[in-house]
C-alpha cells in the first residue's frame, strides 16, 4: 500500500523541514519526502494549503477504563484521539482499579491492541492505589511499558515518599508528570479564588495552591536529578519558577492545555460546570504570563487532559460536578485560532509543542516525518473556518465549555503506521 | 410586574422589582398586623419546602406565609427522605416536580443549587438560601424592616460585621442595598472579610467602631460555629472582644440607628447579652416582616403562574 500526499506544507520540527513537499508512505513507514515525487501510488492525497505534520502526541489523557466506561473507553478516546489528529496518547493511571502494576499496563495495553485506532501509550501511577503511602510498582511497570510517571488527579504530598520515587525512577529513566497541587490549601474549592469566586459564592482554588508544589517538585527534581515534566500549568507564578529552573540547568519541561490559553475565569457563565476543571480557569495576567512563554518555548508541550464526563455527572450543581473537560478534538483549533493565527506561536512551534517534543520527553522513536520513520501522520487545513460541535464528538462525552465557539482549523488526515485511521470525508 | 418563573436571587432583579415587592409586602403586612386574616389576599395553589439544611424561623416562616395566603403547603422532611439512601439532589427535584407542585421552596448548602433547580423543574424554585450564594428573601425582609424605620434607603450608611465571606445574607443584602442607593460597609476579621468584595460594591474597614460610626444600620451575622474549626480566628472569646457589638460599639452609631440581626443570635459572641432588649433592636419585626416579604414573593409568583395558563 502506498500513499502519496501531494504538494502540502510539511512542518516536520525533527528535520527542520517547513515548505512545500511530497511525501510517500509504503506500508507502514514513510519512505520519501521531497520536494517533487513522481511515482504511482494506491491513493494521491491532494495537500494543497494544507499542513503535513507528524502524528501529534497527547501526554495527557483520561480514556477512563477500566471503572468508568460510561464517560469513554480506551476504543472511543482512540477514535476522539484520531479525530483530533492524535496518533499517540498517553492515557493517566487514575482508573479503577489505578494503573498502579504491571498486569493493570498489560491489560491496557491488550485492549488497546485490540480496540484502539491510535497508539496507547500508558502512564503509571507513582503510588500503589494512588493513595499516596506506598511506592507502586515502578521497575514491573517500566518492564511492561509505560513511558511515564504519574499521580495525576493529585500531588503525592509526602515529600519523602515522592523524593525515593524520584529516585527510584531514575533507573527506569522515566519522566515523572507532576499535577501540583498543595491538598490542604486546595480544600474544597472549585473555581479559581477571586472575586468571581466570591459573587458566585463558590470555594476558590487560588494561585498559590498550584505554585506551592510546583516549587517542591522543581526543588526536588534539581536535588534527585529526576525528569520531572509539570503538567497542566496554570499559574504565572508556575512559569516563573519554570523559567527560573530552566535557566538553572533542572530537568524540567512543561506543558499547558489549550482551556488555560484559550479561557479565563472571567469566562465562566454563571454556574455552568463545564467551566469546572482543575486547575480552574485563571486570570488575565495568568493567561498572558503562559502565552509568553509558549512563545519564547518556556512552555514545551500542549496537552489536553482530556477528561471525558458523562452529560448525568455534570448537570448538577458546581460543589457536585466532577472536574475537568474533552479536549481531544478541540485542541488543534484552539491552538490555530489562539495561537498560530494571533501569531504568538508559529506552525513550526505548534509541531514541535504538539508532537516533537511530548516523543522527546517520553523518550519515544516518533514525532518526526524523517525518512524511514513510522508513518504516524496528520494533516491539517488550517484555513478552514467553523464552530465547536460537540455532538460531531468521536468522544463518548460532551462536556466542553467551548460549544459553539467560532474557531480556524481542523484536521482532515489522521494516520497511525500509514493507515487512515481519520479522514474528514466521511464525517 | 414580576415576570419570572422562579425566585433565586437578589442579583438580576432590578430596582422596580424591588420596590413592586416591597409594596406588595407592606400591604400583607398591613392585611396580617391588623388581624384582617380574611382580608388577606388569597390565591390558589400548592407548594413543597425542601429543606436540606436546617432551619426554624425561614422554613416556619415560609409555611406560614404559604398558608396565610390559600397555598396547600407539604414538606419534604429530608432527614427521613431518600436523600438519607444517597439520591440526588436531581433524583429528589424531579420526584417533587413530577407530582405536580406549582412552588418549590428549597434551602440547599451549596451556590447555585436554587439555579440548578429552576433549570431542571417545571415548579418556580423559590430561594431560602443556597451556599454562600444568596438569601434573597432575608435581604428583602431587611429592606422592609430598614425602610419601615428609615423611610428610604437613599444615602443610608448600613454597617454588616461578621463572616462575609460565608455569609449569603451579606450577599443579598449588598445587592439590594446598592441597587436602592444604600451604601454598605462590610467589617469582621481579615481572613472572613475578603478585600476582593470591594469589587462588588462594598467598603470594607478592619476597625469595628470606625465601621459603626455614623451608621444608621448596623447589621450583626451570625459565627456560624462550624466555621471555627476552618482556622479563621483562634476563638469565639477573642471574636467577641474584637468584633462583638454591645452598647458603647453602638454609640458610634447614628442617634436614630437600628439594630440587626438575621437570627438566631449567638448572644454573647457577635451581639451582647445586654442587646437583647435594646430599643433600637428590630430583631423581632424582621422576623413578622419575613413572613409578610415572604407572602408577597409566594403570591406574585403564584399571579404569575396563574396568568401563564
Amino acid at each position: 500500500m502506498r500513499i502519496l500526499i501531494r504538494n502540502g506544507r510539511v512542518i516536520d520540527p525533527a528535520t527542520n523541514r517547513d515548505g512545500k513537499y511530497d511525501l510517500l508512505i509504503e506500508d507502514n513507514k514513510i519512505i520519501e519526502v521531497s520536494e517533487k515525487i513522481d511515482t504511482d501510488a494506491d491513493k494521491i492525497i491532494n495537500a494543497d494549503n494544507l499542513w503535513v505534520m507528524p502524528g501529534l502526541i497527547d501526554m495527557h489523557v483520561h480514556l477512563r477504563e477500566p471503572g468508568f466506561e460510561h464517560k469513554e473507553t480506551i476504543e472511543t478516546g482512540s477514535k476522539s484521539a484520531a479525530r483530533g489528529g492524535f496518533t499517540s496518547i498517553c492515557p493517566m493511571p487514575n482508573t479503577n482499579p489505578p494503573i498502579d502494576n504491571e498486569f493493570m499496563v498489560e491489560y491496557i495495553k491488550v485492549k488497546a491492541e485490540r480496540e484502539a485506532i491510535v497508539n496507547i501509550l500508558p502512564v503509571g501511577a507513582i503510588t500503589k492505589g494512588q493513595l499516596g503511602e506506598e511506592m507502586s510498582n515502578i521497575g514491573n511497570m517500566a518492564a511492561a511499558g509505560i513511558v511515564a510517571l504519574s499521580e495525576d488527579g493529585k500531588s503525592v504530598m509526602n515529600a519523602n515518599l515522592y523524593k525515593k520515587a524520584m529516585i527510584y525512577s531514575k533507573n527506569y529513566n522515566l519522566p515523572i508528570l507532576a499535577h501540583c497541587e498543595e491538598k490542604s490549601l486546595a480544600g474544597k474549592g472549585v473555581i479559581n479564588a477571586g472575586s468571581k469566586a466570591l459573587e458566585l459564592g463558590l470555594s476558590g482554588i487560588s494561585n498559590d495552591v498550584e505554585d506551592i508544589i510546583t516549587i517542591r517538585d522543581i526543588i526536588l527534581a534539581e536535588s534527585t536529578g529526576a525528569r520531572l515534566h509539570l503538567c497542566h500549568l496554570s499559574t504565572e507564578g508556575a512559569v516563573r519558577f519554570l523559567k527560573e529552573a530552566k535557566q538553572r540547568g533542572v530537568l524540567v519541561t512543561a506543558e499547558v492545555c489549550p482551556h488555560h490559553f484559550a479561557l479565563t475565569v472571567d469566562d465562566i457563565t454563571g454556574y455552568d460546570t463545564n467551566y469546572k476543571m482543575n486547575p480552574p480557569l485563571r486570570n488575565r495576567n495568568d493567561v498572558d504570563a503562559i502565552l509568553e512563554a509558549l512563545k519564547s518555548d518556556i512552555i514545551d508541550v500542549i496537552a489536553t487532559d482530556h477528561a471525558p464526563h458523562h452529560e448525568y455527572e455534570k448537570n448538577t450543581t458546581m460543589d457536585e460536578a466532577p472536574f475537568g473537560i474533552v479536549g481531544l478534538e478541540t485542541a488543534v483549533a484552539l491552538t490555530i485560532t489562539e495561537l498560530v493565527d494571533k501569531g504568538i506561536i508559529t506552525p513550526m512551534q505548534m509541531a514541535t509543542k504538539m508532537s516533537f517534543n511530548p516523543a522527546k520527553i517520553l523518550g519515544i522513536n516518533k514525532g518526526t516525518l524523517s525518512e524511514g520513520s513510522i508513518a504516524d501522520v496528520v494533516i491539517i487545513d488550517p484555513n478552514f473556518v467553523g464552530t465547536v460541535e460537540p455532538e460531531k464528538f468521536a468522544s463518548k462525552s460532551k462536556n466542553t465549555p467551548f460549544k459553539g465557539r467560532s474557531i480556524k482549523g481542523r484536521v482532515n488526515y489522521t494516520f497511525v503506521s500509514g493507515i487512515v485511521v481519520y479522514d474528514v470525508a466521511n464525517e | 410586574m414580576w415576570n419570572y418563573k422562579d425566585f433565586i436571587g437578589i442579583k438580576n432583579l432590578t430596582k422596580e422589582d424591588i420596590k413592586h415587592i416591597l409594596d406588595l409586602s407592606f400591604e400583607m403586612k398591613q392585611q396580617m398586623i391588623n388581624d384582617k386574616a380574611r382580608e388577606i389576599k388569597q390565591t390558589r395553589g400548592n407548594m413543597t419546602t425542601l429543606f436540606f439544611e436546617n432551619s426554624t424561623r425561614t422554613k416556619h416562616s415560609f409555611y406560614m406565609a404559604g398558608q396565610n395566603i390559600g397555598l396547600r403547603v407539604t414538606d419534604l422532611a429530608i432527614g427521613t427522605s431518600s436523600v438519607q439512601k444517597g439520591e440526588s439532589l436531581m433524583d429528589t427535584l424531579q420526584t417533587i416536580d413530577s407530582m405536580g407542585t406549582d412552588i418549590i421552596v428549597m434551602r440547599h448548602s451549596e451556590s447555585g443549587s436554587q439555579e440548578f433547580a429552576a433549570r431542571n423543574c417545571k415548579a418556580s424554585i423559590i430561594s431560602a438560601g443556597d451556599g454562600t450564594n444568596e438569601h434573597p428573601t432575608q435581604a428583602l425582609l431587611d429592606a422592609m424592616t430598614i425602610l419601615d424605620k428609615k423611610g428610604s434607603f437613599e444615602g443610608l450608611k448600613v454597617t454588616i460585621a461578621g463572616d462575609i465571606l460565608h455569609s449569603r445574607v451579606a450577599k443579598s443584602n449588598l445587592y439590594l442595598l446598592n441597587k436602592m442607593g444604600a451604601k454598605v460597609t462590610f467589617t469582621g476579621p481579615t481572613t472572613l472579610v475578603p478585600k476582593a468584595i470591594t469589587q462588588m460594591g462594598a467598603k470594607v474597614c478592619y476597625d469595628l467602631k470606625e465601621s459603626v460610626k455614623d451608621a444608621d444600620v448596623v447589621m450583626g451575622l451570625r459565627i456560624q460555629m462550624e466555621r471555627q474549626n476552618s482556622g479563621a480566628f483562634p476563638d469565639l472569646r477573642e471574636y467577641n472582644k474584637t468584633y462583638g457589638i454591645d452598647g458603647a460599639i453602638f454609640d458610634y452609631a447614628k442617634k436614630d440607628a437600628i439594630l440587626m440581626h438575621p437570627a438566631p443570635v449567638n448572644w454573647g459572641v457577635e451581639l451582647d447579652r445586654s442587646l437583647f432588649t435594646a430599643p433600637y433592636s428590630v430583631i423581632s419585626e424582621q422576623v413578622t416582616n419575613g413572613v409578610a416579604v415572604r407572602m408577597a414573593v409566594l403570591y406574585m409568583i403564584m399571579e404569575y403562574r396563574n396568568n401563564r395558563k
